[in-house]
């Protein structure tokens, strides 16, 4: 009976890592400069963790093939050292393995958060609240005007407390609900929240950053493709989270200017 | 012959009488009426983007914009909330629920009246969850989670109070309660024109509330049953 269940704890083990090694599970399709980055990140940490875990469970399974169906009085082996040999061995080898992973990834982290923005790369601002996201992009001024958060009046569409009435820079800045970008070019996105934690993730770009109440977070990436993609809020900010989401429209510069025309008509 | 004209006495008598109890059973009295218009630019109603709703923002061939300034021709201003604020005794709710509707993730109407203690009843006609929350400062605040396909949310509120009502998932849903405490209460329409009817003898204000310009009073007094003009201009702001 000891020996029938290390073979099946071989055979869990062993079949769990086949859809892993088949890539069974297809990768969206990534749509980023960096994106390569972190998929290969991703990669190197499933295959080294996928490793130790086959590994341990086969030594398990082994472990149980060997030492179990044992006769009674018979003699009991105990490995030398101990618990604490275990221990050590568990923390050089967990250790090393996040050592690892850090080593490795750093290029990935430091490309998206340790290097700034080129001083071209558009800069649009996009607010989380209960429960959409919203956009600001400019204008022909370049200039975003400052926010008043006791202006903020949803009914009347200002999401983000503008003041146009008093302040100039305000009066050409485009609020949308919807965020299109152009394709090739850097974007350098602002983040804020508006009330609590949100998150803004779109897997094509392989991007996730959480919103931070009171933090101005930013973020830059450039688009490689053109296509019709969701932001999703990943962080759970309530009762209506799962219904928070909007789109990325990624288009051609030409698109990206009809576009923009139209929703500055539109304010 | 005499049992004749006792007959068409009977009848003359009975005639008179009922054409008496006729007019006496259509309310006396008289009315005020007039027209809410704007003086100024107002703020432009910008289209409301709902691309986050699909099932909301198919509704619309081209997307709707928003209510918080409707206007008309003329300089018309539609949804003021004209209502007698003093002179009328207060008076019981009617026992017919106010309705109001949320569809297409807009609330319909967007302005509703009614009175204390009125049962109110909210219904969600979308495919999308709402979460209703009217912003009593008087009243007992609440607000309510409502799935497609729930019953209708049914409440009342025992103060009057105008009372602006959101939807805690779609920021754009924008409304307005107007709780009253007499039944003496119209909603200007497209031609910017009201009527309040059936108003007995007295004096009287008469209230006209705009959810984004404040409200405005006029002293009106009504004597026999004359019908009265109000009129109320409201100063629109750009911004």
């Amino acid at each position: 009976m000891g020996k029938l269940f290390g073979v099946i704890l071989a055979i869990i083990a062993l079949a769990s890592a086949y859809p892993i090694v088949t890539h069974m599970y297809v990768q969206p399709v990534d749509i980023s400069t960096h994106g390569h980055a972190i998929d290969e990140q991703l990669a190197d940490t499933m295959a080294e963790a996928g490793l130790s875990f086959v590994l341990a469970q086969l030594l398990l399974a082994f472990c149980v093939w060997k030492f179990s169906n044992r006769k009674e009085g018979a003699k009991v082996y105990h490995l030398r050292g101990g618990a604490r040999l275990m221990v050590a061995a568990a923390f050089i080898l967990v250790g090393t393995e996040v050592l690892a992973l850090g080593v490795l990834g750093q290029k990935a982290w430091a490309e998206v958060y340790f290097t700034a923005p080129k001083p071209d790369a558009l800069q649009v601002q996009a607010q989380a609240g209960q429960f959409a996201f919203y956009f600001r992009y400019p204008g022909q001024d370049g200039k975003f005007g400052p926010l008043h958060p006791d202006k903020i009046d949803e009914g009347n569409q200002n999401y983000f407390g503008l003041d146009p009435a008093n302040d100039l820079e305000s009066r050409d800045d485009i609020v949308t609900a919807e965020m299109a970008i152009p394709v090739n070019r850097e974007i350098h996105l602002l983040m804020h929240a508006k009330d609590v934690g949100h998150s803004f993730y779109v897997r094509e770009l392989r991007i996730q950053q959480d919103f931070v109440p009171g933090l101005d977070l930013s973020l830059h990436f450039t688009a490689t493709q053109t296509g019709h993609f969701e932001i999703l809020c990943t962080q759970l900010c309530g009762l209506g989270h799962y219904n928070m989401k909007a789109y990325l429209n990624v288009l051609s510069q030409e698109d990206f200017d009809k576009w923009l025309k139209q929703k500055a008509s539109e304010q | 012959m005499r049992g004749k004209y006792k007959q068409v006495l009977l009848l003359a008598v009975v005639v008179v009488v009922s054409a008496s109890m006729l007019t006496s059973a259509r309310p006396s009295g008289g009315s005020v009426s007039g027209k809410i218009t704007y003086e100024g630019t107002p703020a432009k109603q910008k289209p409301i983007d709902m691309s986050k709703e699909p099932s909301c923002a198919k509704q619309y061939t081209t997307p709707p914009t928003t209510e918080t300034v409707v206007t008309g021709p003329n300089n018309a201003l539609e949804n003021v909330v004209v209502y007698i604020s003093a002179g009328a005794p207060d008076e019981a709710a009617p026992g017919k629920a106010a309705v109001f509707t949320q569809k297409g993730c807009r609330y319909l109407p967007h302005v509703l009246a009614f009175q204390v203690n009125q049962e109110l009843n909210v219904m969600n006609d979308d495919q999308t969850s709402h979460n209703i929350h009217p912003l009593a400062k008087i009243n007992r605040e609440w607000n309510k989670s409502q799935p497609p396909g729930s019953p209708p949310i049914v409440d009342k509120y025992d103060k009057a109070e105008m009372i602006p009502v959101k939807c805690n998932i779609h920021p754009w849903m924008h409304g307005t309660f107007a709780v009253l405490k007499n039944s003496h209460y119209a909603i200007s329409g497209e031609d910017g024109s009201f009527t309040l009817p059936n108003l007995p003898p007295g004096k009287y204000t008469v209230t006209a509330f705009h959810e984004s310009y404040g409200d405005q009073s006029q002293e009106v007094t009504i004597s026999g049953s004359e019908s009265k003009t109000v009129s109320f201009t409201f100063k629109a702001k750009p911004y």
